[in-house]
């Protein structure tokens, strides 16, 4: 088996507030993971420990057994839930600053995706609507050539066709030598693309394993699950 | 394509690439999508769909030419096989349902029976 990413006994504590405890959680090449939690599970911190853009408390982590640096940064194409594109550039100039910041972007598969989504070259990123933004974030993220690819909250507030276009784009450009972690809690929406799923509650894993496995196992779907294991939260 | 998700997806595909190979709207030696475009237009993760290939490929309703891709059995009397099993188990269901009304087995067949003559 090949570990992308490897977590042991992860700690993330905010002041005294713990984000993160004890995480214990192996990723694989060629996988979809999701990431499933309510608000203030720690779905995001996570995600960030792994882009390397927080440091643990506790614990250790590796990014393709190296601890996280610069290196591993490269490594990881992370897309948070902000709008980070900048709002007075055109989409175009937004794809040639991606292209200029990241080696391992892909220009003409960007370009493709950007056809695909059908957001236009010319118009101002801060003129987008809420479905072309996330769609413009999902490409800017996708046509980065790297092993790990998180996307958080991918399809939250977005119509029926963005989400259709994204999840569609997911499946489509997915690459099996990397890995995917899709953080949401809209379950139902992305539980058929998932080949396994974490559930964080308070900053701890209380469940994880396949998707088709625990459908097997428990006759149920996981937006079911999710019900039931988020029943008090 | 909507599935329920408390059944195994991969077990759903099945059925209906089976259903499809059944009713001839997949012929028998037919190249079948590759696992990605299936993916794609059925909208579920891409190792769902190499489950069903491979599940598939095992049952020999399916084999893979290296290099090619996969085709759907030449074999007919596995289609027919496909065929008796299917609906086997859509009859199972249907005594079940009929069970669960408690209606008797000679009121159900005198239904059919009107049924399927009054929809000639």
């Amino acid at each position: 088996m090949n570990y992308l990413i490897n977590c042991i006994n992860l700690q993330k504590n905010y002041l005294k507030k713990r984000a993160l405890v004890n995480i214990n959680l192996k990723f694989q090449e060629g996988k979809i993971y999701g990431l499933l939690g309510p608000n203030g599970s720690g779905k995001t911190t996570l995600m960030k420990v792994i882009a390397d853009l927080h440091k643990q408390t506790g614990g250790e982590i590796t990014i393709c057994d190296e601890v996280p640096s610069h290196k591993t940064k490269a490594m990881v194409a992370y897309m948070p839930t902000e709008n980070y594109v900048y709002s007075w550039m055109k989409v175009k100039e937004a794809v040639n600053f991606y292209r200029d910041m990241y080696n391992d972007f892909d220009m003409k598969k960007a370009l493709e995706l950007l056809s695909f989504m059908d957001i236009d070259l010319e118009q101002k990123v801060g003129s987008l609507s809420t479905g072309q933004r996330a769609r413009l974030k999902i490409t800017l993220t996708i046509s980065r050539k790297v092993k790990i690819y998180m996307l958080d909250e991918p399809l939250n507030g977005l119509d029926p066709i963005s989400r259709a276009k994204i999840k569609e784009c997911i499946i489509d450009q997915f690459d099996e030598g990397s890995t995917m972690i899709i953080s949401t809690h809209l379950v139902d929406e992305i539980e058929q693309i998932l080949d396994e799923v974490i559930f964080l509650e308070k900053g701890e894993v209380v469940l994880q394993g396949e998707t088709e496995e625990m459908r097997i196992k428990r006759g149920q779907s996981l937006e079911e699950i999710y019900r039931e294991v988020y029943k008090h939260a | 394509m909507d599935f329920t998700t408390d059944v195994p997806i991969y077990i759903q595909i099945m059925e209906l690439i089976k259903t499809d190979i059944v009713t001839g709207k997949l012929q028998k030696g037919e190249k079948m999508m590759s696992t990605r475009d299936l993916a794609v237009s059925l909208k579920v993760n891409p190792n769902t769909v190499q489950r069903v290939y491979r599940e598939l490929e095992q049952e020999e309703v399916c084999f893979t030419k290296r290099g090619m891709g996969t085709f759907i059995t030449e074999d007919e009397g596995k289609i027919s096989e496909l065929k008796e099993s299917l609906a086997d188990e859509k009859v199972k269901l249907f005594i079940e349902a009929m069970r669960s009304l408690n209606l008797n087995i000679e009121d159900v067949i005198r239904k059919i029976k009107f049924y399927e003559e009054a929809s000639r």
